[in-house]
């Protein structure tokens, strides 16, 4: 990873910070629930973490956090990500004809 | 294998731009399917990028760990239920809270002579990702129902839940403060981790979904803090993205209850009702009346407006297929149909939204309360299916009322109100109703899929 000074992260988390409450004031209340699934993706991030932790562990404690760890986050991402588009593939905007509701998805 | 630190940087960028454009194209139904994927390339850019750095050991271990998530990930994914959405969500959180505290924990072992800014982000990750992961886990098992979903309350809880914290934020405090111990990480994760399920025991079920989002707020927090440990700037950027969906979340749902996020958490919400003097209105002589399926079927057949207002009750019923069957029997009648969908019905934020959704009910049908408001006193009959708080109009009329003050759906403006209901059993806030001795409201008992079934025959047989 590249060295960057704290000030210039915490001014990125600051941007972060209102970045994420203007784009997320925009999603509309019928969406609230995939939000919080494709949020709940998005911190899957912390996959990254793990997998540094694990693939630099040299001692058995390490290794047994490390591995709990990935194991978590990708359980995290891949769930997270699948239970959204499952739900978002729900949201349509008027009824199919009954037969065709497979095919024209 | 990729060495350059700038091409690795800019790969990381890749990611954080695609996870700002997913939560972007959540703006609109339309498109929000799309940004999903986004997303999910995105997601792969970063785990590909971290996997081709140079020096990772523990190959066996990693893939493992991968294959062993994803199935995890895939199969909970797939075959949970859609009214089983808010433990799922519940869920994830925790994982991925529990995998940030983890990442901060194996830092602290691994770190010699930690610098203080390191510690503090060490401190704070492995401190909010154990709240989280814990009161995840408990809200998982209460909207499970493996504990009662109720509060659970004992003499004290406030100010020994406070006293936990503070000793968790004294030994982060020694932490930071130059005491490289082992043992005082550990003993802050066990306090943390004792503190989430004490935070959100005492929080009853209409309160989950203030829970749920605030819970969601802090894994982003906790992720974001893992960033600042191994700086790395996709971890701060994505947490924190994640963080500001969670508090807003929080915000506009503790808003829609009329209530703080403080009262939320420290108010242990059923506990506190009994006293107020409110519902005492059966006393004034009016009755509840009952009335049966057929009745109903004529009066929703003969009816030109019907609003539906789903509550938590049709998401135990699993209800939802059938309300859309009904909906569909009576506009093929000529009758216009809409929803009404209060912010908090249900456990989660948009919780009615999913099921009806999954019901293949058209989003354009469904209508938020400000907008659905309106429209009551124009509608002949309103069907209220396991929704009770939200419609109860002592939110308006009664100051002694604990929910004085929440905004509700105007239903007592309609001509008449048909409530489904199992029994007159008092609503999560275990408040009555005065809606249902309103004397244009009837009272349909019975389990809601069972009523919605017998009044689509009804209304067929017509």
């Amino acid at each position: 990873m590249i060295e960057v000074p704290l000030v210039l992260e915490l001014a990125i988390l600051l941007l972060a910070a209102f970045l994420g409450f203007e784009v997320i004031s925009k999603v509309p209340t019928m969406l609230h629930t995939p939000l919080m699934s494709g949020a709940n993706f998005i911190h899957g991030i912390v996959i990254v973490g793990a997998i540094l932790v694990l693939g630099g562990a040299d001692d058995t404690f390490t290794k047994v956090v490390g591995f709990t760890a990935l194991v978590l986050a990708t359980a995290n991402v891949v769930g997270g990500w699948f239970v959204t588009d499952r739900m978002l593939g729900m949201f349509k905007r008027r009824p199919e004809p009954k037969q065709e509701k497979e095919t024209r998805e | 294998m990729i060495s350059d630190p700038d091409v690795v940087g800019l790969l990381y960028l890749v990611t954080i731009a695609c996870f700002v454009v997913s939560l972007k194209f959540l703006s609109s139904p339309r498109h929000a399917r799309k940004g999903n994927w986004v997303g999910g390339a995105g997601m792969l850019v970063a785990i590909v990028t971290t996997l081709l750095l140079e020096g990772l050991e523990n190959w066996v271990l990693i893939v493992i760990g991968l294959v062993l998530g994803s199935v995890v990930g895939v199969v909970g994914a797939r075959t949970v239920r859609m009214t089983a959405m808010p433990q799922m969500v519940a869920i994830f959180n925790g994982v991925g809270g529990g995998a940030a505290a983890l990442v901060a924990l194996s830092e602290w072992h691994n770190v010699d002579g930690p610098v203080w800014d390191e510690t503090i982000s060490i401190v704070l990750s492995a401190l909010i990702g154990s709240i989280s992961f814990a009161g995840s886990v408990v809200a998982f098992a209460k909207l499970q129902e493996l504990v009662s979903g109720r509060p659970i309350v004992f003499p004290a809880q406030n100010i020994v839940n406070i006293a936990v914290l503070v000793a968790a934020a004294v030994l982060g405090v020694v932490a930071v403060a130059g005491v490289e111990e082992q043992w005082v990480l550990y003993t802050l994760v066990a306090l943390a981790l004792l503190f989430g399920v004490m935070f959100v025991l005492p929080i009853g079920g209409a309160d989950m979904p203030v829970v749920i989002s605030l819970l969601n707020a802090f894994t982003g927090l906790a992720a974001s803090a893992t960033g600042f440990v191994l700086d790395s700037t996709v971890l701060i950027v994505s947490g924190m993205l994640v963080g500001a969906a969670g508090t807003l979340l929080t915000l506009l749902m503790a808003k829609a209850m009329n209530r703080s996020v403080t009262n939320v958490i420290f108010g242990a919400f059923g506990q506190v009702q009994t006293g107020a003097g409110s519902g005492r209105a059966a006393d004034d002589g009016r009755t509840v009346r009952a009335t049966t399926p057929e009745d109903v079927a004529v009066q929703l057949s003969f009816a030109r407006k019907v609003i539906v207002a789903p509550g938590y009750g049709m998401a135990v019923a699993q209800a939802q297929h059938d309300v859309r069957q009904l909906a569909d029997v009576l506009e093929e009648a000529g009758v216009e149909v809409k929803y009404a969908i209060h912010p908090v019905a249900g456990r989660m934020p948009g919780h009615m939204n999913v099921l009806l959704a999954e019901a293949n009910v058209p989003y354009t049908q469904l209508f938020e309360m400000d907008e659905i408001n309106p429209e009551f006193p124009q509608t002949d009959v309103v069907l209220v299916i396991g929704a009770n708080d939200v419609t109860n109009p002592a939110a308006r009329s009664d100051p002694g009322s604990p929910i004085y003050g929440m905004p509700i759906l105007d239903v007592d403006k309609a001509a008449s109100i048909v409530v489904l209901k199992r029994s007159m059993n008092p609503g999560f806030a275990g408040i009555d109703n005065e809606l249902y001795l309103d004397p244009k409201a009837t009272m349909l008992f019975g389990d809601a899929k069972d009523s919605v079934l017998k009044l689509v025959a009804a209304v067929k047989a017509l």
